[in-house]
């Protein structure tokens, strides 16, 4: 049988023992012997299930509810509606815009519903069974009303309102770049290339559905919810301060095993509201998880940008001005970074990896009766990088130059940087050509030219190569930045480093691993600083019981700023630790030094201190400097000094079959940069991972809504996820350009998978289609539409190459 | 008007060589049965469509997936779980293949894949890239991109037929 192709580790060089090494996981054996605990894993004595009675229509009055056929069934114990409910916050969201519009967000419906999935009941019951048979039972006027389910169609004139104070639908109007300075670009202009694209909407689909577990305790007041989030302390920050107002030290928060996130598991939802407000009134433990179907219509959905954009060019191909409208469809209600998205993740990355003189963009935020719309891997980067990349790609077409070239020409050139571009960033680090040229030279270029050439030659074979060379911003930081840009939330990240008198060391990490391994590279980073074997360091995040706080996992910032944090209190124990040593040994601090695990004076090798005894006598404390404080635990809380720049070049090869519409993806590959890589293995993971994710919105997903808002695309038989043999064998290899932003040198990886594969495959789809005269199609790529784009360009081409 | 009450049955089914009762509603699932009656939570529910595969399981030696089935269909039959696989320390070689090659990362879908690459490599000892990626058409993953996943049953492939003929736990 054929093997794969093994990955191009980049073995540190020096003596490093952990860091940099393609570790295998030390989380693995629970997942691996099905003993690993997710949220629905977890029962209690007592607990009753909760479901959700939800809205079949898009937009509807709420009349009378009856529940009295549900709560006489047995095992009910009750039913709640928006009324019970009415003293509870409105869920929250995390980043004000300027004029922002932010609408009640009630956890139950009250009054009206707006989204087909929004909650107008709840049963609670002895079973989840039991308490799906009573959502049956309930009797529930619902008076249907206009809805509207396009960001487009939101915006015209008499369209269906979704809320009351939200006139015109509209939610924010923002704009970023200088239109004066645009303008005048585009005056200058030899050529103007102008390209108008849907980039639709998606659904996350961890694996895991979402689940909640909440239990009250009335002697002490004290809440804990298990949750399947990606970030516990926000959630107990959001229900704590905007929603329930419990005591934020009474409220526990617990995220175990989580099954994969993408965003999904970052906001806050209604459901983990209902669950904490039933436990007290019941006084009983209460147990929501969500079938999939539901999480098709409660989960924060992804993407849904309607773009028109115009490039400004010279006819040597390089850029003078990029000027881009947007209507971004943002769902219902406003969740937690929803404002943050197609805004400050979005318009701040059009420059991408280019010396644009000026952009100017204009982004409209838009009320629709859908379900909300927030942060889906990558989040505004992927949308800001297909529209980019897609017209740089139709600007090569059109002046008639390889993408690779007018690529080439116009990127940002290593002495550039720190590089301020007109979009507000300053880029940290890069070196961009390197990664084109190792892309290139992996996939096979000029092999791949001939035979496509060739193919259309014949009329027989449609190859499409697709570039992506892009640049995200990862690490949103520091924390009074984004506070002036209107994040509700610090960016910083915690860790507390426990050693233990024998030794061995504990963690607590404000970041959160939901597959993302940081029970591993966490741990090699420990093990490379101290010095001291891997096994004995445990990682432990996901709980505000334990850790003092954190901001959780999204945006790739888990490297660069929660291992930051930790990197920096290590630097605090060795400092302790060099000390404790040194006054064991009778020397000066500076005249101390670790080799191999062991403190010695320098150039003593014999009669040294190991990291054992130093641990001991930490805690003993009978013979250590005096005013010194015993024990050896540090904490530090790292705010970054600014975002972190990962970037590189993606290329797909496709084929698509002009008879039936297939596209076929051949070959892809990865070049990225992400800085030092602290576990390849880990690194090449994420990407493989991310890469399918941006090929699935390219080729198979896509979130269907009628006119009326009803979903049509509402589970796994109706919504195309990529399967395993929907993919290839994905080539990988890296560039390594640290960042100076963090003292790790660390960039994030997390995404940009899906942040530069959408756009490659969509590249290669189009170069394809180009045999036809087709230079744009919105994506997704469906046989149907393949086939029907051909048909039509054939019938407007009769000339076309394959008749 | 109220649903009546369901009936409870009671079904004995050997899950990991072992005679296992309960007193259950007919309507109950394989997947609910083992891990709301026997606390085997092992086995995954990922969806309500038996599109996903999280909850696959060996019913008399074949995979099935556990969403599907009535646990009084399996009345009386042999069912293996992921528990019944291989534990830590004692691992299957499927299981080592996954842990060796990166063949997970939030491990939601593992117990299913292993499952259904457990029956593939029952049946062909040395599959193709191709026979992997088609065997494993019923399970989603989410994280790997499945790289890695095919990567994990080449590497169990190796190994089973380096030694020995995939003796598998549950034949």
């Amino acid at each position: 049988m054929t093997k794969l192709p093994d990955s191009n580790y980049h073995a540190p060089t020096g003596p490093q023992k952990y860091m940099g090494k393609a570790i295998k996981r030390v989380e693995d054996p629970r997942f691996i012997t099905g003993t690993g605990s997710y949220t629905d894993d977890i029962n209690v004595h007592g607990q009753l299930h909760a479901a959700m009675l939800r809205s079949p229509y898009a937009h509807a009055k709420i009349g009378n509810i009856d529940a009295s056929a549900a709560l006489a069934l047995p095992g009910v114990h009750a039913v709640l509606t928006g009324e019970d409910m009415k003293d509870v916050g409105s869920i929250p969201t995390g980043w004000l815009l300027p004029g922002l519009v932010v609408p009640h967000h009630a956890a139950i419906a009250r009054g009206e519903v707006n989204y087909v999935g929004d909650i107008v009941a709840v049963v609670i019951a002895d079973t989840r069974a039991i308490a799906e048979d009573a959502v049956a039972l309930i009797d529930v006027d619902l008076d249907p009303l206009a809805a509207v389910s396009l960001g487009s169609q939101a915006l015209a004139d008499g369209a269906p309102l979704v809320h009351d104070e939200a006139p015109g639908n509209v939610a924010f109007q923002w704009e970023i770049g200088d239109a004066a300075a645009t303008e005048a670009g585009f005056a200058q202009a030899d050529r103007v290339v102008k390209l108008k694209l849907r980039n639709h909407r998606l659904v996350p689909n961890a694996i895991e559905p979402r689940a909640s577990l909440a239990e009250y305790r009335a002697a002490s007041d004290e809440y804990t919810l298990h949750t399947t989030s990606q970030n516990p302390h926000i959630h107990r920050l959001l229900l704590a301060a905007f929603v329930l107002g419990i005591p934020e030290q009474k409220l526990r928060v617990i995220s175990p095993d989580v099954g994969g996130g993408f965003g999904s598991k970052i906001f806050q939802y209604a459901e983990e509201v209902i669950v904490l407000f039933a436990a007290k009134k019941l006084r009983r433990p209460i147990k929501w998880a969500a079938r999939r179907s539901e999480a098709f219509v409660t989960d924060a959905q992804g993407r849904d940008h309607e773009s028109e954009a115009e490039i400004a060019l010279k006819n040597d191909g390089s850029f003078l001005a990029l000027r881009v409208r947007t209507l971004a469809n943002l769902g219902a209600y406003l969740t937690t970074f929803a404002p943050a998205v197609p805004t400050y993740l979005y318009g701040t990355l059009l420059n991408g990896v280019y010396k644009f003189p000026a952009i100017h963009a204009h982004v409209t935020g838009i009320f629709t009766n859908t379900v909300p719309v927030d942060a889906y891997r990558g989040a505004g980067r992927p949308e800001a990088t297909y529209l980019l990349e897609r017209i740089v790609s139709k600007a090569a077409n059109e002046l008639g130059l390889d993408p690779s070239e007018v690529r080439r020409r116009n990127f940002i050139q290593p002495q550039d940087f720190p590089y301020q571009t007109p979009v507000a960033l300053v880029y940290d680090s890069g070196n961009y050509e390197p990664a084109l040229d190792k892309a290139l030279g992996m996939v096979g270029y000029q092999d791949l030219l001939k035979e496509q050439a060739e193919g259309r030659a014949s009329g027989r074979k449609y190859i499409g190569i697709g570039f992506s060379t892009y640049v995200e911003a990862c690490g949103l930081a520091p924390s009074a930045l984004v506070g002036q840009l209107g994040a509700q939330a610090g960016q910083w990240e915690s860790s507390v480093v426990r050693v233990m008198p024998t030794g061995k060391v504990e963690v607590l990490t404000g970041s959160h691993s939901h597959g993302q391994g940081h029970e591993t590279t966490f741990a090699q980073l420990v093990a490379e600083e101290l010095q001291i074997p891997m096994e004995d360091v445990t990682i432990v995040h996901g709980d505000t019981g334990k850790m003092p706080f954190g901001w959780g996992t999204y945006g790739s910032r888990s490297a660069a700023v929660g291992g930051s944090a930790l990197k920096m209190a290590l630097g605090k124990i060795k400092a302790k630790a060099t000390r404790i040593a040194a006054h064991l040994l009778e020397a000066a601090p500076e005249d101390v030094e670790q080799v191999d695990g062991t403190f010695r004076v320098k150039g003593v090798p014999e009669g040294g201190k190991s990291f054992f005894d130093v641990s001991l006598m930490a805690h003993l404390a009978h013979n250590i400097p005096a005013e010194m404080e015993p024990g050896l635990e540090e904490q530090y809380m790292y705010d970054p000094k600014n975002f972190v720049y990962p970037f590189g070049t993606h290329v797909a090869v496709v084929e698509v079959d002009a008879d039936t519409g297939k596209v076929k993806l051949r070959q892809y590959v990865a070049v990225d940069d992400c800085g030092p890589l602290m576990n390849p293995l880990i690194v090449e993971g994420q990407v493989h991972g991310g890469i399918a994710q941006g090929y699935g919105q390219a080729v198979l997903e896509e979130t269907v809504y009628d006119d009326d808002g009803n979903l049509l695309s509402g589970n796994f038989m109706e919504y195309a996820m990529p399967r395993a043999e929907d993919m290839v064998q994905i080539q990988v290899d890296h560039t390594v350009t640290p960042s100076p932003h963090n003292p790790l040198g660390v960039k994030g990886i997390g995404e940009s998978g899906t942040i530069s594969s959408t756009a490659a495959v969509a590249n290669a789809v189009v170069n394809a289609l180009e045999a036809f005269g087709i230079n744009h199609l919105d994506m997704p790529y469906t046989p149907e539409k393949v086939w029907q784009a051909i048909q039509g360009a054939k019938r407007d081409m009769p000339q076309a190459a394959d008749d | 008007m109220s649903a009546p009450t369901p009936k409870k049955m009671d079904v004995t089914i050997h899950v990991n060589g072992e005679a296992r009762t309960a007193s259950i509603e007919p309507r109950t699932l394989l997947v609910h049965f083992l891990r709301d009656e026997l606390e085997l939570t092992g086995t995954h529910v990922g969806c309500d469509t038996s599109q996903c595969g999280a909850c696959t399981v060996h019913l008399d030696g074949n995979a099935v997936k556990s969403c599907t089935v009535f646990a009084v269909q399996a009345q009386g039959r042999q069912v293996t779980t992921i528990e019944g696989i291989g534990k830590v320390g004692d691992l299957h070689a499927i299981q080592t293949g996954f842990w060796e090659e990166h063949g997970l990362q939030c491990g939601f879908c593992t117990p299913g894949m292993i499952m259904s690459s457990h029956e593939l490599l029952k049946h062909t000892p040395n599959p193709t890239e191709h026979e992997i990626r088609h065997a494993l058409e019923g399970n989603f993953c989410r994280c790997t991109g499945y790289h890695n996943i095919v990567r994990a049953v080449q590497h169990a492939a190796n190994a089973m037929s380096g030694t020995q003929a995939p003796a598998a736990a549950d034949d």
